[in-house]
């Protein structure tokens, strides 16, 4: 086991990559606290999967773009954890369209939750690793914020601007003992992807050399990685886990 | 004088600065102990835990040493 009594926490833990990152990490021995937005439920299978791997679990519900919420869960973890080792920025929503049609509150909302919601949830939890000189982050990004894709404006923008942050931050950090990365996913089978028509899907599948799509398991495995001792010399760094769809 | 103690504790730590007598009040963070801006921040929040006050970056930016910032909170506290 890598991560053997690291705190990790993974915001929007209830599906998808979040889901299968949490499981993945207490596997790997780390206690996992998960964000959850809507689906309790579903928070709650997913802290039964971590527990079962002998590890604590523990599933709080916020809104990663309010700072109310963001500082109330830090003192929710504090009260229970003794501080995070390891953060995985994953909460993310899409709400594509093309330019032409994108009312300014789907820009608003993508922005705020995959953007500002990393800045916050980094800026709640640095601290603490700042003072222990030892800290791993990793920020879920996107290949499509690196090559673009047409109707997703705004999602792409929030993914490219989770890159330039991820590496500012590495650099502002790593004197710290903070190693601060990102992982790309190409297209992943996940509630996000499943709204996608077949026609999409089949022209995505033409894109991808190992064709087919990436489990929400193949995203984690590399996320655990880097959030691993493995990893110790790597930082500021984007990972694409894409199949070797962007090269 | 317990305010300064405090203040040369915090940074003795912050900086793993082991010989307490070499900062005096008229130290400066920067200039004399090689602290780069992120050391100072992290000296100025330790600071604002210490005491529990808040300290402004335009304020924080005006402290050439050590009794600056003692001058400082003794105005906040009283």
């Amino acid at each position: 086991m890598i991560l053997k009594e690291k705190n990790a926490l993974v915001t929007g833990g209830s599906r998808g990559i979040g889901r299968a990152t949490a499981i993945e990490l207490s596997k790997e021995g780390a206690n996992v606290i998960i964000t959850y937005n809507s689906n309790e439920e579903k928070a709650k299978e997913v802290i039964k999967e971590v527990e079962k791997n002998g590890v604590k679990g523990l599933a709080i519900k916020a809104d990663v773009s309010s700072e109310e919420d963001v500082k109330s869960m830090m003192k929710t973890i504090k009260s229970q954890f003794d501080s995070i080792d390891v953060l995985v920025n994953n909460a993310g929503v899409t709400k594509d369209n093309l330019l032409i049609r994108m009312k300014s509150e789907d820009w608003d909302k993508v922005i705020n939750t995959n953007l500002k919601g990393v800045y916050l949830c980094t800026k709640a939890v640095v601290r603490g690793m700042m003072k222990k000189r030892h800290g791993k982050i990793v920020n879920i990004a996107s290949v499509v914020g690196i090559s673009g894709n047409a109707g997703q404006g705004n999602y792409s923008a929030s993914k490219a601007g989770v890159i330039g942050f991820t590496k500012s931050i590495a650099k502002e950090l790593g004197s710290r003992g903070i190693n601060v990365n990102g992982v790309a996913p190409g297209f992943v089978e996940t509630d996000m992807t499943e709204v996608l028509s077949e026609d999409i899907k089949e022209q995505s599948l033409k894109l991808i050399p190992l064709n087919r799509f990436a489990k929400p398991e193949d995203i984690a495995n590399v996320v655990v990685f880097l959030c691993s001792e493995k990893a110790n010399y790597i930082t500021g760094q984007i990972i694409n886990v894409d199949g070797g769809m962007l090269m | 004088m317990e305010i300064f103690e405090t203040i040369r504790g915090i940074i003795c730590e912050q900086l793993e600065i082991e010989d307490e007598e070499t900062i005096t009040m008229e130290t400066s963070i920067m200039d004399d102990l090689e602290a780069d801006s992120l050391d100072a921040v992290e000296v100025m929040m330790d600071i604002e835990d210490e005491f529990d006050i808040e300290i402004p970056d335009e304020d924080a930016e005006e402290f050439k040493n050590i009794a600056d910032i003692v001058k400082y909170i003794e105005e906040k506290i009283a």
